[in-house]
C-alpha cells in the first residue's frame, strides 16, 4: 500500500520510493529512506496532505507524493519518545 | 579569515549569525527563512573575521536554488573554516550534512545548537563523544539565548589554524568500493577540482546533477565507467545508486545517534496540545481563519489608536505654520511640502505599519507559517500550485520584494513564476497602510476585510488561470514543519526594528522629497498638466479626482507615497468630505492592484527575467482596470 491510505497513528515501515531521482533524493534528504518507520500523524480532509513522523522530525507531504512512497505495516511497539527508530538498510 | 555557517534549514544558522553580526539576516521559524547568503565582517575575540550566513541545506545536493546557493558557496568560494550548525533535537537527520561536510577536509567547528530543544524533547547528547565521533571539535550552544556562542567563537578561531579533519566514518563495503573505483577512474582521466576526490565521487554515485554534469564536462569519457560502476553498485544492493549511498550515510549517522545520544521521556507541553488543534482536521481551518482575521482587527485597532491622537497635533501644527507661511508664496509652499512629507510618514504609515510588521514577526516566528502551508496545500492544488507557495505569499503581506525572492524555496520552475507573479498581487504593508488609513477609517474595518477576502478571490483565479498557461511539473508539498515556538520580544523587536529601517532610510526621506516636488509642481501649476494627462484613466474611466493622477505616480516609487500624497493632492485630511465613498474604494482598488514599486519590480526582473516582469506588470495593470472599473459599475447602480 502506499503511504496516502495509511491511518492516523498507524506505524508503517517504507518498502519502496518511486518517481524520479529528484523527488527520492529529496525525501531522502528530510529522513525518509527504504527501510524507515514512520507514523502518520495527521490527514488533512478534503485529500490534503498528510504528516508524517519520522526519524525526529515532521514532514508534511502532499498526497501526490505520500502516494509515492510505498509502505507495509510496522509492528506497533511504539519506543519511549516516539520519535527515533531506524532499520537503515 | 572567513568563516562559513552552514546547516541543515532552520537550524538557527542565522540566529547565531546576528548574534556576532548585530540583526543583519532575517531569522524566522520556517525553513527557508534566508534565501541568499549574508555576509558580515565581526570583532571575535579582538580578530576581524568575516562571517558568512548561507542559506540551509539539507544535503551537499542542490535540490533548489537556495539550497544551490549554499552549495555553491561551500564548492566553489574561498574560506578557512565552516561552522556546521546543527539541531540538536533532529541530531540523526542533521549528521547526515555533518558527515558530507567532513568529507570537504577542511577545517571545521560543529554547533550543536537547540541544546533546550533537544532537552524538550527529552534527548540527551555526549557533546565529547559526539566530538570524537567526528573528529572536530563540537561545543553546545542555545542560539536564541546566545549560549555557548562565546565558547563556540572561540574554538572556531583556534581550529581555523588546526590541521584539517582527516575525514572520518567509513561506508560500507560495497558504497567505498565503488567510490574509490570512481576515484581511481577521475584521477586517470586528469580531473581536477578545489573538492576532494572522494567527496565528487560519492556525489557522482548519488546521482547529482550538478556534478555529474561537471565531471562530464570535464572528462567526457569517463561516461560510461562512471555508468557501469553506478549499475554493479545497483546490481548488488538492489536499489537506485542514490539511495545505496543516502541510506549508507543515514545508517552511519544513526551509529553515531546511538553511540551519543539518549532519549528519555518527551515533555508534552502546552505547545503540543496547541499544535494539535493547530494542525487537526476540524479544528485547523477554523482557527487559520480566526487567527488571521484577530491579526487584522487588532492591527486595525491599534492602528486608530495610535493614529488620531497624531493626525490631530499634527493638523494644529500645520495649520500654525500656514497661518504664519501662506501657501501661495515659494517658502510657505516648500515648507508645507516639507511638513507633509514628514508628517505623512509618522501620521500615516507609522501607526498601520508598526503593529502590522509586529503581527507578522509574531506569525513568522511563532512556527504557524509552515502550518498554514499543510493547511492550504489543498486549496493550493486546486490553482495548480502546492502548499509551499504558501510561504512565498504570506511574506508578501510584509513587501513584495522579499516575498518575490523567496519564491527560490520552490522546486521547480513554474512554480517559482505563477508564485512570484501572484506575490505581486498581494497587498504588502504599504498598500495595506491605504487600505487601513482610507478604506477602514472612512469606511468602517467589514469593507477593508471585503478588500482583503476580493483580493485573494482574485489570486486565485490569476493563478488558475496561469497555472493552465505556464508548462512545467509541480513536484508537490515537501515540508518540514519545525516545533511551535514563543517568539522572543528581543527578535521580534529586531526585526520590525529591521524593516522598520528600510522605511526609515529609505522610504521616509523619497516621502519628503516627493512631497516637496509635489508642493513645487503645485506653486508652478506644473502639477495640472500630469494630472490632465492622465485624466482620461482617473477621471473619465475611474471617476476619481483630477488630483489624483500624480498620486499614482509617486505610487510607483513607493507605494507608501500613495495616500500621503493623496492628502497632500486633496488638500485636507478629511478624505471623506472629498471623495465618494465609490471614489474611496475605486481608489483602493486601483492602488492594490495596480504596478507593484520599483524595488519589487526589479526583483521580479532579478528573479525571473525581463520577459515574465513585462507581462506581469503589464497584467497588474490590466487587472487593476478592470477591478476598479467594474467596482465603480457596480456601486453606481447599487
Ligand atoms: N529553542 C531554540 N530556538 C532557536 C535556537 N536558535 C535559534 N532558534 C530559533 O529557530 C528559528 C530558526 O532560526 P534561524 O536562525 O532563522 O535558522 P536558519 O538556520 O538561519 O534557517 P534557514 O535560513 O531557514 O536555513 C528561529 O525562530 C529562532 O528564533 C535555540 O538555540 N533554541
Ligand atoms: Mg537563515
Amino acid at each position: 500500500m502506499t503511504l496516502d491510505t495509511v491511518g492516523v497513528l498507524h506505524r508503517s515501515r517504507v518498502i519502496f520510493i518511486e518517481g524520479g531521482q529528484g523527488v527520492r533524493s529529496h525525501l531522502n534528504t528530510l529522513g525518509i529512506h527504504v527501510g524507515d518507520c514512520l507514523e502518520v500523524v495527521e490527514r488533512a480532509p478534503f485529500r490534503g496532505p498528510v504528516l508524517v513522523q519520522v526519524n525526529g522530525t515532521r514532514l508534511a507531504l502532499g498526497r501526490g507524493v505520500a502516494r509515492r512512497v510505498r509502505v507495509e505495516p510496522a509492528e506497533t511497539f511504539r519506543p519511549v519518545a516516539g520519535s527515533v527508530i531506524t532499520e537503515a538498510g | 579569515m572567513k568563516f562559513l555557517l552552514a546547516g541543515q534549514p532552520n537550524s538557527g544558522k542565522s540566529t547565531i549569525f546576528n548574534a556576532i553580526a548585530g540583526y543583519r539576516s532575517a531569522t524566522a521559524n520556517f525553513p527557508g527563512s534566508s534565501v541568499s547568503y549574508t555576509l558580515s565582517r565581526a570583532l571575535i575575540h579582538g580578530r576581524e573575521v568575516d562571517v558568512v550566513d548561507l542559506p540551509g541545506m539539507y544535503s551537499l545536493t542542490s535540490s533548489s536554488p537556495e539550497a544551490g546557493e549554499a552549495v555553491h558557496f561551500v564548492a566553489e568560494e574561498d574560506w578557512d573554516l565552516i561552522i556546521n550548525v546543527l539541531d540538536a533535537s533532529r541530531l540523526e537527520r542533521s549528521l547526515e550534512l555533518t558527515l558530507q561536510l567532513l568529507q570537504l577536509g577542511r577545517p571545521m567547528v560543529v554547533a550543536l545548537n537547540m541544546m533546550d530543544e533537544a532537552e524538550r524533547h527529552g534527548m540527551k547528547v555526549d557533546v565529547e563523544a559526539l566530538s570524537e565521533e567526528l573528529g572536530v571539535p563540537v561545543v553546545a550552544t542555545i542560539g536564541r539565548r546566545g549560549q555557548g556562542l562565546k565558547a563556540l567563537f572561540r574554538v572556531a578561531l583556534q581550529t581555523a589554524h588546526c590541521a584539517a579533519p582527516t575525514g572520518t566514518g567509513c561506508f560500507d563495503k560495497e558504497v567505498a568500493t565503488a567510490v574509490a573505483k570512481v576515484r581511481v577512474l577521475l584521477e586517470e582521466a586528469g580531473y581536477k577540482s578545489r573538492i576532494p576526490m572522494a567527496l565528487t565521487a560519492t556525489k557522482v554515485l548519488e546521482l547529482d546533477p550538478h556534478f555529474r554534469a561537471k565531471v562530464l564536462e570535464a572528462a567526457p569519457e569517463t561516461e560510461a565507467a562512471i555508468d557501469a560502476i553506478i549499475a554493479d553498485l545497483q546490481e548488488v544492493h538492489g536499489w537506485s545508486a542514490d539511495q545505496v549511498v543516502s541510506g549508507c550515510r543515514h545508517a552511519m549517522a544513526h551509529t553515531i545517534w546511538e553511540k551519543v545520544g539518549e532519549l528519555g521521556r518527551p515533555k508534552v507541553g502546552w505547545r503540543e496540545r496547541v499544535d494539535r488543534l493547530l494542525l487537526h482536521p476540524v479544528t485547523g481551518g477554523p482557527l487559520m481563519v480566526v487567527i488571521l482575521a484577530g491579526v487584522f482587527f487588532l492591527v486595525f485597532g491599534v492602528g486608530q489608536r495610535l493614529e488620531a491622537p497624531l493626525v490631530a497635533w499634527f493638523d494644529a501644527l500645520q495649520a500654525m505654520i500656514e497661518g504664519r507661511f501662506p501657501l501661495e508664496t515659494l517658502v510657505g509652499s516648500l515648507l508645507s511640502g516639507i511638513f507633509m512629507g514628514v508628517a505623512g510618514g509618522l501620521t500615516i504609515v507609522l501607526p498601520y505599519l508598526l503593529p502590522f510588521l509586529l503581527a507578522l514577526a509574531v506569525l513568522e516566528d511563532s512556527g504557524y507559517l509552515p502550518r498554514m502551508a499543510y493547511i492550504l496545500d489543498n486549496l493550493m492544488h486546486r490553482i495548480g500550485l502546492h502548499g509551499k507557495s504558501v510561504l512565498p505569499l504570506i511574506l508578501g503581506y510584509g513587501c513584495s520584494v522579499p516575498a518575490i525572492m523567496a519564491t527560490r524555496i520552490l522546486e521547480s520552475r513554474r512554480d517559482r513564476r505563477i508564485t512570484a507573479a501572484l506575490a505581486a498581487f498581494i497587498p504588502c504593508s504599504a498598500r495595506t497602510i491605504v487600505i487601513y488609513g482610507l478604506v477602514a477609517a472612512y469606511l468602517g474595518p467589514l469593507w477593508a476585510l471585503g478588500i482583503y477576502v476580493l483580493n485573494l478571490v482574485v489570486i486565485m483565479v490569476i493563478g488558475r488561470v496561469l497555472s493552465r498557461f505556464l508548462e512545467g511539473r509541480s513536484p508537490g508539498l515537501i515540508l518540514e514543519i519545525p516545533n511551535l515556538a514563543v517568539p522572543s520580544p528581543e527578535t521580534l523587536l529586531a526585526k520590525t526594528w529591521l524593516s522598520l529601517k528600510e522605511f526609515l532610510i529609505i522610504a521616509w526621506p523619497v516621502l519628503v522629497v516627493s512631497s516637496l516636488v509635489l508642493s513645487l509642481l503645485e506653486w508652478a501649476g506644473a502639477g495640472g498638466v500630469v494630472n490632465q494627462a492622465l485624466a482620461p484613466l482617473t477621471v473619465w474611466t475611474l471617476g476619481l479626482p483630477v488630483a489624483v493622477g500624480m498620486t499614482l505616480i509617486f505610487g510607483i516609487l513607493r507605494k507608501e507615497l500613495t495616500l500621503v500624497m493623496l492628502v497632500q493632492a486633496l488638500g485636507t485630511n478629511q478624505l471623506d468630505e472629498v471623495m465618494t465613498t465609490v471614489q474611496l474604494v475605486v481608489f483602493t482598488l486601483f492602488v492594490v492592484f495596480y504596478v507593484p514599486c520599483v524595488a519589487t519590480v526589479a526583483a521580479m526582473a532579478r528573479e525571473l527575467g525581463w520577459k515574465d516582469t513585462a507581462w506581469i506588470s503589464g497584467l497588474t495593470v490590466v487587472v487593476a482596470l478592470v477591478l476598479s472599473l467594474a467596482g465603480r459599475l457596480v456601486f453606481t447602480v447599487i
